[in-house]
């Protein structure tokens, strides 16, 4: 327990073994989790995961059924209206008051904090300025999200949690909000965020955790787990007229680090692009297959997590 | 830029007053609804006669002769009908009574409707004086039409409760099961902002707009009708104050669990369908049976009428109408007191 609280100056948030049951369904399974000040940390994982639950235990709006919970260092039993007073949130799901403006609403969060920036500030942090007499009634989704970053913001937070912030988004407008968050984070800002977007974890995140069914199954940099597959590359290929070929065969191809099949196409992980293709060609040459299709990537995140689990991140 | 934020009380009362007038169906139902229905039925009932009673003949053995007689009188208005058709009309609430000549004559009717039981004697009386009944006594009439004792001097105070009662209840209780449904609740709760506050911005609100819909209403009745204010203007603000507290705590109890609009619709109308009809808003409760009294002065909206119209009509003292207001404050205390334990805040 000492050295527990020894490490704790550092430590902007902590948790061992959280335990969370809704009936006889374990949403979250004994998570343990370290995000260090300054650090933009990401639970990234599939719906249903439980990171939501996850995310709204450290923020002090669950209970959790065990475990303990440490944010800047205090805990929620003693010291809930201090931490309120120094972490911004952004819930999934939250919808403002229809008929209050931009301005309105802001102004309003604002007030409940004794520290915290002027309130055209953020909104030009936002790039809500132009529509801050608008209804949020109004406002598109696009506008809707970075409002409720701005909520968060305004006390100056120095943790921000953002449950699903891109979700729902267009590109340009999720672009938008990653360029809000990363200016969050180059200030010094600790971020906690969860998305089932691989694209925003690799983006954002200095540390990501893969949670499915309420643990963390991986960990480290974007870079560290993509580089755990052992293989930086990703050859996908299909067959003419559903021919196939044994996957014993091409796990002994040149550079081929692990083969997979997934509804008749073929998922090789690779370390060697330049060698495994044309070996992967006469090998089909040999065989008489003709390919329908063949396609290279560089690995990423939702890699990780299919090769993990052996499912998508999502499921459209 | 910066403009002054004030403090998280002001910020949330003012949200509350900014979501209210910014919806126009909502400004309707407070403001101009209780007006209009105070105009229609103050016309309805204020500016008439003696009524006149609708009733049928039995077309039959002298029936012609009773209908003709009958109906030259002023106060009844008689159609003469075949027996099917009379009975269908009296089923159907258009006419109150059917009469049938012969010895006896036959009055047959509903004696359940109170205009029905207005034609029996009526008609008896009519049928007695055109067959040469000699009065023994002589009666003379007085009507009364003096400001505070019509009927729509009953209903304005009837009116000014039943508008605290839903507009306490649908303010308070509609915004917050609708803000819990679209989990601003939670968001807020991730917020410093303290929750007393939060209640307490509900309740002030509703006192911003207590002086509008009050006055509204009671202005109105005293131009157009000349509706009686007899105690004083502070004791009907004392009565009114507190009945809205006692409503918005109700209102806080109706909304501290439910999660749907559809949920909290359904507990409001379980609230106030009694007290629509107990409490005496349109008539008064004295025509229950009398078993039922004691329960119907114990509800708040009975207590609360009862103390407007003494202090109105009578010019009652705030003392006087103590233990009413006791009894409107005891349902409120005990409201809040619950709907803070039952609170959800998710």
């Amino acid at each position: 327990m000492a050295q527990f609280i020894a490490r704790m100056p550092e430590s902007a948030i902590s948790c061992r073994g959280l335990v969370k049951r809704y009936g006889s369904v374990v949403a979250v399974d004994g998570l343990d989790l370290e995000v260090s000040r300054g650090e933009c940390f990401g639970m990234l994982g599939p719906n249903g995961a439980g990171k939501t639950t996850t995310i709204e235990i450290i923020q002090g709006l669950l209970e959790p059924d065990a475990g303990e919970v440490r944010v800047l260092g205090l805990g929620w039993d003693s010291h809930e209206p201090e931490l309120r007073q120094r972490m911004g949130s952004q819930l999934q799901e939250t919808k403002l008051a229809e008929r209050l403006t931009v301005r309105e609403t802001v102004t309003m969060f604002r007030s409940f904090y004794r520290e915290g920036c002027a309130v055209d500030e953020v909104l030009q942090q936002v790039q809500l300025q132009e529509k801050r007499d608008s209804w949020i009634v109004k406002l598109s989704g696009g506008q809707r999200q970075p409002l409720a970053v701005a909520c968060a913001l305004v006390c100056r937070p120095e943790i921000l949690f953002l449950d699903e912030p891109t979700t729902g988004l267009d590109p340009q407008s999720r672009r938008q909000l990653w360029e809000i968050v990363s200016g969050f984070g180059r200030d010094g800002g600790t971020v906690l965020l969860t998305t089932h977007y691989m694209e925003e974890a690799e983006q954002l995140c200095d540390r990501v955790a893969i949670i499915d069914h309420g643990q963390i199954i991986a960990l480290g940099s974007p870079q560290q787990l993509i580089a755990s597959l052992g293989a930086e590359d990703v050859v996908e290929f299909a067959l003419e007229n559903a021919g196939s070929v044994e996957s014993s065969a091409l796990a002994t191809l040149p550079g081929v680090h692990h083969v997979r099949v997934e509804n008749g196409t073929v998922h090789l992980t690779v370390r060697r692009v330049h060698e495994a293709v044309p070996a992967l060609m006469e090998l089909l040459a040999q065989r008489g297959a003709r390919l329908s299709e063949l396609l290279t990537h560089h690995a990423t995140l939702e890699d990780v997590f299919l090769s993990l689990t052996g499912r998508h991140l999502r499921d459209d | 830029m910066t403009s002054p934020v004030g403090g998280p009380l002001l910020q949330l009362t003012l949200w509350r007053i900014r979501d209210f007038t910014r919806e126009p169906e909502a400004l309707f139902w407070v403001f101009a609804f209780p007006i209009i229905l105070a105009f229609a039925l103050g016309l309805a009932f204020s500016s008439r006669g003696p009524a006149v009673v609708r009733i049928a003949v039995e077309d039959g053995p002298g029936g012609r002769q009773l209908h003709e007689s009958l109906d030259s009188l002023p106060d009844i208005e008689s159609v003469l009908l075949a027996g099917d058709e009379a009975q269908r009309r009296l089923s159907t609430g258009r006419i109150a009574l059917v009469a049938v000549a012969g010895e006896p004559a036959l009055l047959r009717y509903d004696s359940t409707r109170s205009e029905a039981n207005l034609a029996r004697l009526v008609v008896e009386n009519a049928i007695q004086e055109v067959s040469g009944r000699r009065d023994v006594r002589e009666i003379r009439e007085q009507r009364v039409t003096d400001p505070g004792s019509r009927y729509i001097d009953f209903l304005i105070p009837g009116l000014i409760g039943m508008n605290i009662m839903g507009t306490g209840l649908w303010g308070v209780g509609y915004g917050i099961v609708r803000q819990r449904n679209h989990k601003l609740l939670k968001r807020l709760l991730a917020s410093p902002m303290r929750k007393s506050q939060y209640m307490l911005s509900h309740v002030l609100a509703r006192m911003v707009f207590l002086v509008g819909e009050v006055g509204a209403v009671l202005l109105f009745g005293h131009l157009v009708f000349g509706v009686p204010v007899r105690g004083s203007l502070f004791s009907i603000a004392a009565i009114v104050f507190i009945g809205a507290l006692t409503f918005s705590g109700i209102g806080l109890l109706v909304a501290s669990r439910a999660r749907t609009i559809e949920g909290v619709s359904g507990l409001m109308n379980l609230v106030m369908v009694p007290m629509w009809i107990f409490s005496g808003i349109f008539f008064a409760y004295s025509n229950f049976p009398e078993v039922l009294h004691p329960f119907i002065v114990a509800i708040p909206l009975t207590a609360l009428n009862d103390a407007l119209r003494a202090v109105m009509l009578e010019g009652a003292s705030i003392v006087a109408v103590g233990g009413l207001l006791a009894i409107v404050a005891g349902w409120g205390l005990a409201s809040f007191g619950v709907a803070l334990k039952m609170f959800r805040w998710e």
